[in-house]
């Protein structure tokens, strides 16, 4: 049964040699961008070790920790925009998936880790 | 990717009702979008949930909250001390079944049905390597007899472990002598490496079944029948979604 109230909007995907040309190289870039940033994370982890950069809650190992969460965030923004071509949808689709984790993760990782620390401190006392 | 989002079209238009979409998606490519943010949520209370623990536990003098490259040293087939490479390889073997699976995307926008077929192929077999490789991860480096963790408590059910372990004689509630199992390591570590790892897998694993099924349909050429591969898309959605997550499991289990 065809529907005409249904708009079909899987077959404004389809694309043609050429165009899939372009859209297989930018897959092979964000790979090897991709590869490129898990061998800096393991070289890091590899040749700094928590023990040597002063151990957990040192300055030396939130630096280490602080450079992985962003190569972290790097890898995610590609995957995401790229590989599931958010990058592509509108602009009120892309928002309505991102803004929840931006807000509400955010908020969630910020008071739990203020906790954690008032945990510790009651403890250690 | 080109496809009906990137039309200009006004946004008294898109939201001003009737039958078009106002994201300008298909209903199941939304619904699966929605599925992955709530799901994404469940994760991220999880890994927050592991920030919590571990703060809690932050001073390296009072208690040990292990990293990665103190846990995951070795590789099979070795005794080479070798930091976080096996976890490593998990990683890229993830990251290039992902990259198969948007190749079958690509090429399903293209109706070339072969190609599609080679692609999702090769991203079952990613995802049944990473499975296999997590079965070895899960019975070496945390319960595992050559592993630097015990996950051994003084838990009865588990101190018949077949891995081996260190049994002393003690004195038990009754004041029997009762073999016991010594314990050693931070047994909340490892409640979290299974419990994230094991919520992970079971997402790998639902995802493989899923990317079989629908190669099974690509191969009985049911879309190509229907015109378009929007299945496999989502289903590629799912698939990416499962490597976002273990890049967040790898940076906040394995190496901060």
């Amino acid at each position: 049964m065809v529907r005409d109230d249904i708009v079909e909007y899987s077959l404004d995907g389809h694309h043609s040699e050429e165009a899939g040309k372009k859209i297989r190289s930018k897959i092979f870039k964000v790979t090897a961008l991709l590869s490129v940033v898990t061998i800096v994370e393991v070289a890091i982890g590899w040749f700094l070790p928590r023990a040597e950069v002063g151990g957990l809650g040192s300055w030396g190992w939130f630096g280490i920790e602080t450079t992985y969460m962003i190569l972290t965030v790097l890898k995610a923004a590609y995957i995401i925009l790229v590989f599931m071509h958010l990058g592509d949808e509108r602009k009120a689709l892309r928002r309505m998936i991102l803004w929840p984790y931006i807000i509400f993760i955010l908020y969630l990782v910020f008071i739990l880790v203020t906790e954690a620390y008032a945990v510790n401190a009651a403890w250690l006392s | 990717m080109a496809g009906a989002a990137s039309k200009e079209i006004d946004s008294a238009t898109l939201w001003g009702g009737g039958y078009t979409s106002p994201f300008s998606v298909s209903y199941g490519k939304l619904m699966m979008w929605f599925f992955l943010v709530s799901d994404g949520l469940t994760f991220g209370g999880l890994l927050s949930a592991l920030g919590f623990a571990k703060f809690a536990n932050v001073n390296d003098a009072t208690s040990h909250w292990p990293t990665g490259e103190e846990v995951f040293t070795h590789l099979p087939g070795t005794h080479a001390h070798a930091p976080l490479i096996y976890v490593a390889l998990m990683t890229f073997i993830l990251i290039i079944s992902s990259v198969t699976m948007v190749l079958a995307v690509e090429a399903g926008h293209r109706m070339d049905k072969k190609a599609v077929i080679k692609w999702m192929a090769w991203t079952v077999v990613g995802g049944l390597i990473f499975l296999g490789s997590q079965v070895w991860e899960w019975s070496t480096f945390i319960a595992g007899y050559d592993g630097d963790i015990s996950t051994w408590a003084d838990n009865g059910t588990l101190s018949h472990s077949p891995y081996g372990g260190q049994w002393v004689m003690g004195v038990d509630a009754h004041g029997h002598e009762v073999k016991q199992m010594v314990t050693y390591g931070p047994t909340l570590y490892a409640n979290f490496f299974f419990f994230i790892t094991g919520f992970h897998g079971f997402h790998v694993f639902t995802g493989v079944l899923f990317n079989f099924l629908v190669l099974r349909n690509v191969i009985r050429g049911v879309y190509h029948k229907r015109g378009h591969y929007e299945m496999v898309e989502k289903v590629g959605l799912y698939w990416h979604f499962v490597d976002l997550v273990w890049v967040f499991v790898f940076t906040f289990f394995y190496l901060v």
